[in-house]
């Protein structure tokens, strides 16, 4: 068994849906999750709002030095995230390509390092 | 943990030429099997390479001596087995007895048919995986199957020895920790999975077959692509897979012939005398075996029109309306551009030049060189010379491979 992050990163600012879209996404991102709470691969998703919601922290050197964010000023940014357990990447990137129908975006696949939780 | 010894001959600089030549020769041929069953025994690609060099090794040590043993793989997978036990208890991994254990209750016998093939198809399936960049799957197959160096692999594709040996690293990373199956795939996603091992052994082919000339430290891929494909074959019965094997050997049959004083010969002005005549044979075999099965793919297609080509007696009785149709069945099973101008030249031949030369140059192609040699040959056809003259220019400022330039220059400067 391995855990792994998939990972929806888009363009925030360009989106690529409809409105008409989005909202089938959502259903169709719903629908998916009750199918992994089922099947057992899930172990958390959630989506995430806007980056530019985002503050970074540095706390390195003692005091907290506190900016807006991002973290990193890109186009495409982390939009939401599955993490899932799958038996092997085989498993796991056929739950990847039905999150990426559900969520109607690519998503990417990484493996986590050990165990999680 | 330490690295494993690359170059096993130097390890064994002792042992006379010959025969650790000759002991190189079996290692290799063996390696896939042996690191394969030990992959799956240990569920650690580097431990079991580690374990591989440790016999390679004592083959080296003992062999030249005591003679090679009447059954080497199953010499080189016991000592590899044993080695492998050793660097558990050396190293005391945390799982060890459990590793252990696994070792010692596998009584897979080493014979040709049966579960130790599977290992070497389930190796193949892993090293090929489309989670592994293209160029590392070539990397990893010629590195795990062919058992070729690092240096030999680095040296085949002209490229610095630790970028290769990062390359090899990273995919075997990337298996580990992403938990890349050790499995044959699904009925369901074998027909792509098998796609891609097949354009990994067509590329490793390729890049032999095309830098061919001149390079005598370069270990012969287009002979181990052909290795691999004919081991393939005796483990999947898939139609595609003889059919690329037939490709491979009716391409390769004409190699003597392809190029004469370091200029290219094209299929037409070739000496047919000079083709080898058991590799046609075979390919032809092949060809009309896979066909039987009236399944046709891509691959077993264009063997079929290499199959036509090398038929004929001479190049004036090819029957060309036969390889128009097998182009056209190419094209609806893989339809591209590069066929399509494959297509063209055969039209041209069929319905004449100025047919051809519309299909040409309907194409999206400037970019691609033998576009502008098919343009250039049509043009002359047609005496269109002033036009064929600039295609053949285009061509050459497209193209560094020093025979296919010399072959272009001559075509030119005839004109």
């Amino acid at each position: 068994m391995t855990h792994y992050l998939m990972a929806v990163i888009h363009d925030w600012d360009h989106p690529d849906l409809s409105e008409e879209e989005q909202q089938e996404s959502f259903r169709l991102t719903d629908a998916f999750n009750t199918e992994l709470q089922g099947s057992g691969h899930w172990v958390f998703a959630g989506g995430l709002t806007h980056p530019s919601d985002a503050t970074v922290v540095d706390g390195r050197k003692g005091a907290s030095i506190v900016t807006d964010g991002p973290y990193v000023e890109v186009k495409e940014q982390l939009g939401g995230f599955w993490v899932i357990e799958a038996a092997d990447l085989d498993e796991a990137l056929d739950i990847a390509r039905r999150a990426s129908a559900a969520c109607m975006h690519p998503v990417e696949i990484r493996p986590f390092q050990g165990v999680v939780g | 943990m330490p690295s494993s010894p690359e170059d096993p001959v130097e390890r064994g600089a002792t042992v006379t030429e010959s025969i650790s030549e000759e002991i190189t020769a079996i290692v290799r041929a063996e390696h896939g099997r042996v690191v394969a069953s030990l992959i799956r025994r240990l569920g650690d690609i580097d431990l079991a390479e580690d374990a591989v060099a440790d016999a390679l090794v004592t083959a080296l040590e003992r062999w030249p001596a005591d003679g090679i043993p009447p059954n080497p793989g199953a010499w080189l997978t016991t000592t590899a087995g044993n080695k492998a036990i050793d660097r558990i208890r050396r190293e005391k991994k945390r799982d060890a007895k459990y590793a252990e254990a696994a070792m010692l209750e596998d009584h897979t016998p080493h014979e040709p048919t049966g579960p130790v093939e599977d290992d070497r198809l389930r190796l193949i399936f892993t090293c090929c995986h489309p989670a592994l960049a293209l160029e590392n799957r070539v990397a990893l197959t010629l590195r795990l199957l062919g058992g070729l160096t690092v240096p030999e692999i680095a040296r085949a594709f002209l490229v610095p020895e630790t970028t290769m040996a990062q390359r090899i690293t990273r995919s075997k990373q990337k298996i580990r920790d992403a938990n890349i199956p050790y499995r044959v795939p699904s009925a369901e996603d074998l027909p792509t999975r098998l796609s891609a091992v097949l354009a990994v052994l067509y590329l490793v082919f390729n890049e032999g077959y095309l830098a061919s000339e001149g390079e005598g430290l370069r270990v012969d891929l287009s002979s181990e692509a052909i290795r691999l494909t004919r081991q393939l074959a005796t483990l999947v019965d898939e139609p595609e897979v003889d059919g690329l094997l037939g490709l491979m050997l009716l391409t390769e049959a004409r190699r003597p012939a392809r190029i004469a004083d370091g200029r290219l010969v094209t299929l037409d002005e070739q000496d047919r005398t000079l083709w080898d005549s058991a590799l046609v044979d075979e390919g032809h075999r092949l060809v009309r075996q896979c066909l039987a099965t009236n399944r046709p793919g891509p691959y077993q297609l264009q063997a079929a029109i290499n199959a036509v080509h090398t038929d004929a007696l001479d190049a004036s009785m090819i029957d060309w309306s036969q390889i128009v149709q097998l182009y056209d069945q190419l094209l609806a099973v893989q339809p591209n551009p590069i066929v399509e101008l494959n297509r063209a030249v055969a039209v041209a031949e069929l319905d004449g030049p100025e047919v051809g030369l519309s299909i040409v140059d309907r194409l999206d192609l400037a970019s691609y060189h033998p576009w502008h040699v098919a343009r250039a040959e049509l043009l002359r056809r047609l005496g269109r010379y002033d036009e064929s003259r600039a295609a053949y220019d285009r061509a050459l400022e497209l193209t560094a491979n020093e025979a296919e330039r010399a072959h272009l220059v001559g075509r030119r400067d005839s004109l």
